[in-house]
């Protein structure tokens, strides 16, 4: 899109305020499901059926008190959480929401996205470390280790994505699943194995269980958040959720038809006159908006449903299994795209 | 196009605004009472027994390392995936495939040699 800057401005403030928001939805979804899966009402007692749980816990956050601790080093401890958030934030200006509907259609959006990943690498060592606290250095050092091996699996189960669509923007990427009929040209179809190679790295990605080995509570107290308070470990928290939403968005691009209606370019044949119409755009901002609705809610479905890795046994799935499925899926998609085209 | 990356840029801006926002906010309203069991870092309700800046295991560089090698094979692995279907309509498909393949099991190599070394195991 050719706008003004301020215009581009407005729909950045926009999506960053919509994130926000999605944010404390996702927390109250996330404490209600659970509560429900674990056979218990959840929040209730706050706003119409606890829903204004969430907006209280963020006024109490900023009204506690900050501490640093006395050994900490005070700069790099308040970097951590900012550089949580920012790449948090900064990562929802690359998903398209509808046809041209992308704060930055880039031709490289795929490559700056993983490059956003790796950095969120340094928030969480950032944190561990600064904390001087031997639980954090502990969760930090494992954090690391675990982002950098399944790094490499995303890398690769996206480079099978790019393979197919021959293009590094996401906008290309999703128009190009509009061939096939009806949904069989999503890349879930086509590419089956690295869809669910990147599903499973994305959970690990973002710290969420089965992976969430950085802040496991039994051993670790709170992981590479131990030292944090107030409205440090509230932007923790916060970017943690953003995250989950953006790898379900970033799921459904890659993988769901992204913005796409299921059976788009039937409708299309069908009513001509729908194509680059504005009820057009709004039902596919609606639909990308349930199709990550419905993968964020299998990132909470899956956190309540299955037990922690062990450190060793996250590394052998890592580095042992991952890693060479994601390097033969990505020769054999090489293969058939040579066969198909 | 290097204009193309203008509204990320916006976007990365309003983001560090939004995380300066919250942490001063959050410094202005908060109240300021320390004391020294306060400042001191957790450890379960003890003293805390020496720095956190120990030596840790040397299996956490080694995965670092390993890391570096696969990245960046992955990296170079980016160009030939988006022309790939250029080299196809010239023809030249096969040939450029067993070029990849022959880089690829040069890198399965080295990942086999490590598993067999033992550079992998967290047990």
């Amino acid at each position: 899109m050719n706008l003004a800057w301020y215009w581009t401005a407005l729909i950045a403030f926009v999506i960053v305020n919509f994130l926000l928001i999605s944010a404390s939805v996702l927390v109250y979804a996330e404490r209600k499901v659970s509560g429900y899966m674990q056979n218990r009402p959840g929040p209730n007692r706050v706003g119409p059926f606890g829903f204004l749980q969430p907006f209280a816990d963020v006024v109490k956050l900023v009204f506690k008190e900050n501490i640093v601790p006395a050994l900490a080093n005070p700069f790099v401890h308040s970097l951590a959480p900012m550089m949580m958030v920012v790449i948090a934030m900064t990562a929802g200006a690359l998903i398209p929401f509808a046809h041209n509907v992308v704060i930055a259609d880039m031709d490289v959006s795929v490559l700056v996205l993983l490059a956003l990943t790796s950095i969120s690498v340094y928030g969480v060592t950032l944190a561990g470390w600064s904390s001087n606290s031997k639980y954090s250095l502990l969760g930090g050092l494992r954090s690391s280790a675990q982002m950098i091996s399944y790094e490499l699996s995303m890398g690769l189960s996206v480079l099978s994505v790019v393979l197919i669509a021959s293009s590094l923007s996401l906008t290309e990427i999703v128009t190009d699943q509009a061939g096939g009929w009806g949904i069989l040209g999503w890349n879930v179809f086509r590419n089956p194995i690295g869809a669910i190679l990147f599903i499973v790295t994305a959970f690990a990605e973002t710290n969420r269980a089965p992976f969430d080995l950085p802040e496991a509570e039994q051993e670790l107290v709170g992981g590479y958040h131990t030292e944090y308070s107030g409205m440090k470990f509230g932007m923790f928290f916060l970017a943690e959720y953003v995250n989950f939403f953006i790898a379900s968005f970033v799921i459904v691009t890659l993988f769901f038809g992204g913005y796409m209606l299921p059976f788009e370019s039937l409708i299309l044949a069908q009513w001509p006159a729908l194509a680059g119409s504005i009820p057009l755009m709004i039902m596919q901002i609606g639909t990308v908006i349930i199709k990550a609705g419905f993968f964020a809610y299998v990132f909470i479905w899956v956190r309540w449903t299955l037990p922690r890795f062990k450190y060793q046994q996250l590394m052998t799935l890592g580095w042992k299994y991952l890693l060479p499925i994601a390097l033969v899926n990505a020769m054999l998609v090489a293969v058939g795209v040579m066969i198909f085209s | 196009m290097l204009s193309d990356f203008i509204p990320f840029f916006i976007q990365l801006g309003i983001a560090v605004g939004l995380s300066f926002t919250l942490l001063k906010a959050a410094a202005l309203i908060g109240p300021k009472r320390d004391n020294v069991i306060k400042m001191t870092s957790y450890e379960s309700g003890m003293d805390p027994i020496g720095s956190a800046r120990e030596r840790y295991s040397v299996k956490f560089y080694l995965v670092a390392m390993i890391f570096i090698v696969f990245d960046v094979e992955i990296v170079f692995l980016y160009p030939w995936a988006v022309s790939f279907d250029e080299f196809i309509a010239a023809g030249a498909g096969p040939g450029v495939m067993a070029v990849v393949l022959f880089f690829v099991i040069i890198l399965a190599i080295g990942l086999v040699y490590d598993i067999k070394k033992g550079g992998l195991e967290f047990d």
